[in-house]
């Protein structure tokens, strides 16, 4: 057996069917997923204290530009749809949709990441630092941690594709492909808070 | 009978022998030794706590010592309570966790064995870490719940606070991990025919707690990833003078803070609530009453993390809000009571060392318990804080509670774990020299805080009312010393002994008793199915008294996931993480890249690895 095919066959063979009916691994990453909720929560909230509290700029109006964020964040919301495809390609044994969403999905993320390095760095040359003030310390922090949740989803859809691309993705595997999927809606719901609140709410 | 887990035979035909040698400990992915390491290295790290405990209180046995200076009195009790609760209790009921919800639940092993493994090493590395900081003489120093903005860089410049916020971070990796494993365990691993509501209080209450953790870690790691950013890259989080809060640091540190209270208490109440009915020969009282009063005070607990803050000054609103939810929690906790009372009266008691424990756990619980209900009243507690008032509570709640109770599972479970049974006798002399100890300790420190001794200081003027009170307590912790130097002396008594320990010796009422001690690797040679909430008196009932002795078998067939070093190595990776952030400014970024990459491959090695 290669070694590759041994992902899932871990979980099956281990273990008799369980409790709930539900695969272990999906019970493990929606109560994973739960305990984010409350790491972004507490990033959120430290945001929100500190808005407004600042005596010296850049301030959040004088330097966030809505329409390059918004096209980001279209990006990020289309990629939850284009995974969603993928996954039933993968369930389907739709190789081709599979492969073609799946792609589409890591492009759209890529093109996030880059957009939030792109504004950093923009951010960073027009003087706000993390160290500036309040907001740059709060916004760097937040949007950093969720910039490195959406490069760690990227990675992980980079394997799941690498697998899939090399014909190891069966139907009976696509939980492989699920996982990585819910937790890359997560990142996307937690974009979807932190958009209005940090750049429709300044 | 075919299980789903026997009929994989064609996998593994091998018979199970037990491994041994350092090796098979470092690859080990079994639950049960697990469980064991787990419990091996918090009772090292538990001994540390108490030496350091004993030096604080030879430094206060009499006024203006100078058996320790200012600066190590503050190491030593900082890492007196960081040890006691993320090295002592949290970890000793994990080595609970490890080796009984499997049991109790009737399962081979858990969700995730390599996962578990993680967890483990991750623990003992952030646990070693934190402890290696006496050797650079820069051990944390501003007090278990580094209040901002003591632990800021211009109050705190050395590597203490350093190694405070990089070993806590360490520690919340593994408590998460290890949560996240044993709550898919619970929800997806138990025997068939446990429903919910028949799974032993243990599990019950083990489950309630990893849920407290999934919710209350996330928030701490926040918190000290905002104060290791002031520290390390120059944000101003914390800091008044560039427009930060300190009060942010409390109200996040204590989300997560009262509900660690309850991460440590409730797998204590599991404990004692599995002991009382075996040793009053009756089932517990209240079942449905114990689960959901469990459930109210963990939902409770996150609404009352202001309590620890009425000194700041909140206002009328919130004070009032706070106390009545503290005031609250007494009500599920007093149902506890009165079901653990309900449980051994008018049962046929049998006086044994677990039972000792437990009974000795609900008298000194419901001291600490009066106590805490006395803080919920924001006037008294504005008198309360910061004395030696409050030590006597928490301890009587953490040490009389948590510590009692750990002590009695630790009893009540020992032939289990190791085939042998403890000696009663020096189990009794272990539990009276507690009892009385623990008592002389703390006991006198509610009158030394009413009378105003601040706790967190060094040494107190003579001529104050304190002298006769604190020679007491040294007096005592010297007893409490020689207490664990009997269980210790009983431990390696025991060890010596011939493992003759039969498989129920307690005549129990759960799983764990039906297979031998200690059970094999696979657990279960047949998988078990339970039809009530005590499925082993079921069993003796139908089948008219005591059960034969079980057999050991040879296990043919039964598949169990492989041994593995990748979670030990993924373990050293996520060390080498933090410990690379805490030394960025010396290393510089490269390093942080190395370990991300290393724990990477660590990870993709794990994920791939063949199960076997």
């Amino acid at each position: 057996m290669t070694t590759e095919l041994s992902l899932s066959d871990h979980a099956h063979a281990l273990h008799p069917p369980t409790s709930t009916g539900l695969d272990n691994r999906k019970v493990a990453i929606w109560t994973f997923i739960g305990s984010e909720c409350l790491f972004f929560a507490s990033l959120i909230s430290t945001y929100l204290v500190y808005k407004g509290r600042d005596t010296k700029g850049p301030t959040p109006d004088e330097i966030l530009q809505i329409p390059l964020v918004t096209f980001g964040t279209a990006l990020l919301l289309f990629s939850s749809l284009f995974v969603v495809i993928a996954l039933n390609g993968a369930q389907t044994g739709n190789r081709k949709r599979l492969l073609f969403w799946l792609g589409m999905t890591i492009v759209c993320g890529m093109f996030f990441v880059g957009m939030q390095v792109y504004e950093f760095q923009h951010f960073v040359h027009e003087g706000l630092k993390l160290q500036t003030n309040l907001f740059g310390a709060s916004f760097y922090t937040l949007t950093g941690f969720h910039g490195t949740h959406v490069t760690i989803g990227v990675i992980w859809l980079i394997t799941v594709f690498i697998t899939a691309l090399r014909g190891k993705l069966p139907p009976e595997r696509a939980l492989n492909l699920e996982m990585a999927a819910l937790y890359w809606h997560f990142v996307d719901v937690v974009w979807i808070v932190i958009f209005p609140v940090v750049y429709l709410m300044k | 009978m075919a299980t789903s887990a026997v009929s994989h035979a064609g996998h593994a035909s091998a018979i199970h022998v037990e491994k041994s040698g350092i090796w098979s400990w470092i690859t080990t992915v079994d639950h049960k030794r697990i469980g064991i390491l787990y419990g091996a290295s918090a009772f090292l790290f538990f001994l540390i706590g108490g030496i350091e405990a004993l030096l604080l209180r030879i430094q206060l046995g009499s006024p203006e010592n100078t058996f320790l200076s200012a600066e190590a009195y503050n190491q030593l009790f900082t890492m007196h309570g960081t040890t006691m609760i993320f090295l002592g209790v949290m970890p000793l009921s994990a080595m609970f966790f490890n080796y009984f919800i499997p049991l109790l639940l009737g399962a081979r092993d858990v969700a995730f064995p390599r996962l578990n493994a993680f967890s483990f090493w991750v623990f003992l590395f952030g646990g070693l870490f934190l402890n290696v900081s006496f050797l650079f003489n820069a051990a944390p120093n501003a007090g278990w719940f580094g209040y901002a903005n003591l632990t800021s860089k211009q109050y705190s410049p050395g590597l203490n606070v350093d190694f405070w916020v990089i070993g806590l971070q360490i520690l919340g990796v593994s408590s998460l991990a290890a949560a996240v494993n044993f709550f898919t365990t619970v929800v997806n691993m138990r025997a068939k025919g446990m429903k919910l509501m028949r799974m032993p209080m243990f599990v019950w209450m083990s489950f309630i707690t990893q849920i407290l953790l999934l919710l209350a870690f996330p928030v701490i790691t926040v918190a000290l990833i905002l104060l290791m950013f002031d520290r390390l890259f120059g944000t101003m989080f914390f800091t008044a003078s560039l427009g930060g809060d300190p009060l942010l640091w409390q109200h996040l540190f204590w989300i997560f803070g009262h509900p660690e209270v309850y991460i440590l208490i409730l797998p204590a109440f599991g404990i004692v609530s599995e002991i009382l009915p075996v040793f009053a020969r009756k089932p517990l009282f209240g079942y449905a009453a114990m689960v959901f009063s469990g459930a109210f005070i963990a939902f409770l607990g996150f609404g009352v993390w202001s309590h620890h803050m009425f000194a700041t000054g909140m206002g009328p609103i919130a004070d009032t809000v706070f106390s009545l939810a503290t005031m609250l929690i007494a009500v599920p906790t007093g149902v506890k009571i009165f079901n653990w009372i309900g449980t051994v009266a008018g049962g046929s008691l049998q006086f044994r060392t677990p039972l000792y424990f437990s009974l000795g756990f609900i008298a000194m619980f419901i001291i600490g318990g009066l106590s805490g209900v006395m803080h919920a009243s924001p006037p008294a507690d504005l008198q309360q804080t910061d004395t030696y008032f409050v030590v006597a509570h928490f301890h009587y709640v953490l040490f009389g509670g948590s510590i009692f109770a750990l002590t009695a599972g630790a009893y009540y479970w020992w032939p289990k774990m190791f085939g042998r049974m403890l000696s009663e006798k020096l189990g009794k002399v272990h539990f009276w020299l507690m009892f009385v100890g623990f008592n002389l300790t703390f006991f006198p420190m509610h009158f030394v805080g009413l009378h105003g001794m601040p706790r967190r200081v060094y040494t107190y003027p003579a001529g104050l009312g304190f002298e006769t009170m604190n020679q007491i307590e040294t007096a005592g912790s010297m007893v409490l010393a020689i207490a664990f130097l009997v269980f210790i002396y009983n431990i390696i008594q025991t060890a010596r002994k011939p493992a003759d320990a039969p498989a129920d010796p307690w005549n129990g009422a759960t799983l764990e008793w039906s297979i031998p001690s200690p059970p094999q690797e696979f657990n279960f040679a047949e998988e078990p199915v339970v039809h009530s909430r005590d499925p082993l008196w079921e069993t003796k009932r139908e089948r008219g008294g005591k059960l034969p002795e079980p057999a050991r078998v040879s296990g043919a067939g039964i598949h169990l996931p492989n041994p593995s070093y990748w979670p030990i190595l993924a373990a050293l990776g996520v060390g080498s993480v933090f410990v690379s952030i805490m030394l960025v400014h010396t290393l510089g970024p490269i390093a942080i890249a190395a370990a991300v990459l290393f724990f990477f491959f660590c990870v993709f090695k794990w994920a791939f690895e063949p199960a076997g």
